[in-house]
């Protein structure tokens, strides 16, 4: 076998160790499933009456889910890889004969697959509840390539700040500051009423422009007013910049925090 | 002869704190080293060098002919870590670790099964196979993470600490696997906090203290470095006892120290510096109350026991003093331990002071020596 063979062999191996411990912490994989359909009908049916402006409120609110549940994807993430570097197994991995990098991969694969899922989920339970895209194949193609994009960049985060926090609480903190971001921005309502200060955040941080990107692929006009092409723009120049960054981050960490 | 390791000028420090100081080894095959040392000492870090998962400020070496400078992959080949926390998956089965590791190691999806399935019988796992690992004991995980040290027989295995927090039972079981490891030819290099474990074990034992291997050689040559053998006499009754200590002591009053009333509890009166005595020429190291005995270092000549037993005859009368049972023992590897690390933290606490501070000071005993 050649040395490509073997390194794709050692990721598989990775991805599926990685799967294997998410399918096996109930807790954890329970709550990444019910949180989409919990969120989705507290959204909907709780909030949603009163936010009504524009149709449908679940036609405005899906992008939004699948952001913030990402967001809690990439907790777990940041946790599990915490919880690697915690124990004694990393050591051992890397005295192997085996490609370092594929203990990270193993991880953000991982990360990228349970993700995934809970995005199929948001998507199914809307769909069930009446959302309706009006919208092409293509448009669907896009705003499903947006959301992988984003989902890797969030995954690469993750493994940073993984590698970054020292220690699983630690990387934990970071589950919330990610599950409270999509609030300041357009994800649930729009930032018209926000009070200034806050609307300038909202407007300009990262989430804004992803959700918009989606909201216009699938409902064919974004909520801020700016053209669909403008918000995409801006939202792949924010995941690649942050999936750059990070990954850059996440490796140099590995390494440094391994040869010690 | 062949050596599996030979390593020159190890160093390495820390943010400015050196952690091995220049360390030499060499590891002869098939042979168990033991690397002795207090917490802090440098165990753990000279391991992760050699295991190429930290790389040495300066010095080199070679594991099984491989440079663990220039071909770390090479290295990682030959050898096989077993950490201080066992280095296995808690949330896989133990049948899953193996599979895993065999898997990572290339054997194939069949073999990988098949070397599982070996390894948990010759580890005595195979009952628990389909547990996950948080299920196990602190005993199986070990062997457990031994197992996965042995997928394919590695020409070096660390241990480190492989005992430590294990009931007295899974020690002996563990120390019965590590010899029988041993004995397929493999070098292993152990680290361990426990001198009864090197003492158990070790062929070489090296002990190593702030950064440096201040002693090495086997078990028994270290014991006898220490160039005394204890001598310990246990009297038959509290009269004899006392005659006794007034013999080996005859200028100071048995009164004052040695003299508690009978019946008292059994204490152990600890008493080296000061009871030296002119006249009888014997130290007494130690002295219980409660078991009427005395212990007495040594050279271990018969002689010089002689001339013991002699001065106690003369001196007991009809006593009993002059008849005790008379037992000796060698000192152990706690004892050499305890003299070696001693003076080296002295020596290295009074250098390290001189590297910072430029300001003058007395000159140390190690200085003076040189």
């Amino acid at each position: 076998m050649s040395s490509l063979t073997y390194d794709l062999v050692d990721s598989r191996i990775m991805v599926s160790r990685c799967l294997r411990r998410s399918w096996r912490d109930p807790e954890a994989f329970f709550t990444a499933l019910m949180l989409p359909i919990i969120l989705m009908m507290l959204f909907v049916y709780v909030f949603g009456g009163a936010l009504r402006d524009h149709g449908p409120y679940v036609d405005y609110v899906v992008p939004g889910l699948i952001v913030l549940c990402a967001g809690f994807g990439a907790g777990t993430t940041a946790v599990a890889l915490a919880t690697d570097m915690a124990g004694g197994i990393v050591d051992r991995f890397r005295s192997m004969p085996i490609r370092a990098s594929a203990i990270l991969l193993g991880q953000v694969a991982a990360s990228l697959t349970r993700n995934l899922l809970a995005t199929a989920l948001v998507i199914g339970v809307g769909l069930g509840i009446g959302w309706r895209p009006t919208t092409s194949v293509w448009h669907w193609a896009g705003a499903i390539g947006m959301i992988v994009l984003f989902i890797l960049a969030l995954s690469w985060l993750a493994a940073a700040v993984g590698l970054l926090a020292g220690g699983p609480e630690a990387a934990n903190s970071f589950t919330f500051v990610l599950m409270f971001l999509p609030y300041v921005s357009t994800a649930f309502v729009p930032t018209d009423t926000m009070p200034s200060v806050l609307r300038g955040f909202a407007q300009n941080q990262p989430f804004t422009p992803i959700i918009e990107t989606m909201r216009g692929l699938w409902m064919g006009h974004t909520s801020t007013g700016a053209s669909l092409g403008h918000e995409a723009l801006i939202a792949i120049a924010w995941s690649v910049g942050i999936l750059a960054v990070s990954w850059l981050t996440a490796t140099r960490l590995f390494r440094r925090s391994t040869s010690h | 002869m062949s050596y599996t390791v030979v390593a020159e000028g190890i160093r390495k420090a820390f943010g400015g704190q050196v952690v091995l100081d220049g360390v030499d080894l060499a590891l002869e095959r098939g042979s168990v080293f033991g690397l002795l040392g207090p917490n802090g000492a440098g165990k753990t870090t000279l391991v992760r060098i050699l295991a190429t998962l930290v790389r040495p400020d300066s010095g080199r070496a070679t594991v099984a002919g491989h440079d663990l400078l220039t071909d770390p992959v090479g290295v990682k080949g030959v050898i096989s870590l077993t950490g201080q926390y066992a280095a296995v998956d808690d949330v896989l089965t133990g049948r899953e670790n193996l599979e895993m590791m065999a898997g990572l190691l290339h054997l194939g999806r069949r073999a990988a099964r098949a070397r599982a399935a070996e390894l948990l019988a010759e580890f005595d796992l195979t009952d628990a196979q389909d547990r996950r690992v948080k299920t196990y004991s602190g005993g199986m995980r070990r062997r457990l993470d031994l197992a996965a040290s042995m997928i394919r027989r590695p020409e070096l295995l660390f241990l480190d600490e492989p005992t430590t927090g294990l009931d007295p039972r899974s020690r002996e079981q563990l120390w019965g696997t590590v010899r029988h490891l041993a004995a397929q030819d493999v070098t292993i290099l152990l680290t361990t906090q426990y001198l009864e474990e090197a003492d158990q074990l070790a062929d070489t034992v090296g002990m190593l203290t702030a950064g440096r291997i201040v002693a090495r050689g086997t078990p028994e040559e270290l014991k006898s470095s220490l160039g005394t053998e204890i001598v310990r006499l246990r009297f038959p009754d509290a009269r004899a006892y006392q005659a006794a200590l007034a013999a080996l002591t005859p200028s100071a009053p048995a009164s004052s120290a040695f003299a508690p009333a009978l019946g008292v509890p059994a204490v152990s009166v600890r008493t080296v510096a000061g009871a030296v005595v002119a006249g009888s020429g014997f130290t007494i190291e130690a002295a219980d109350d409660g078991a009427f005995s005395i212990d007495i270092p040594t050279d271990g000549s018969s002689a010089r026991l002689r001339d013991l037993l002699d001065l106690l005859v003369a001196a007991g009368g009809s006593t009993g003093a002059g008849s005790p049972r008379v037992s000796t023992h060698r000192p152990s590897l706690d004892d050499v331990f305890l003299a070696l690390t001693d003076t080296a933290l002295t020596d290295t606490a009074l250098t390290g002071t001189a590297g910072t501070t430029p300001a003058p000071r007395p000159a140390t005993r190690s200085e003076i020596a040189r």
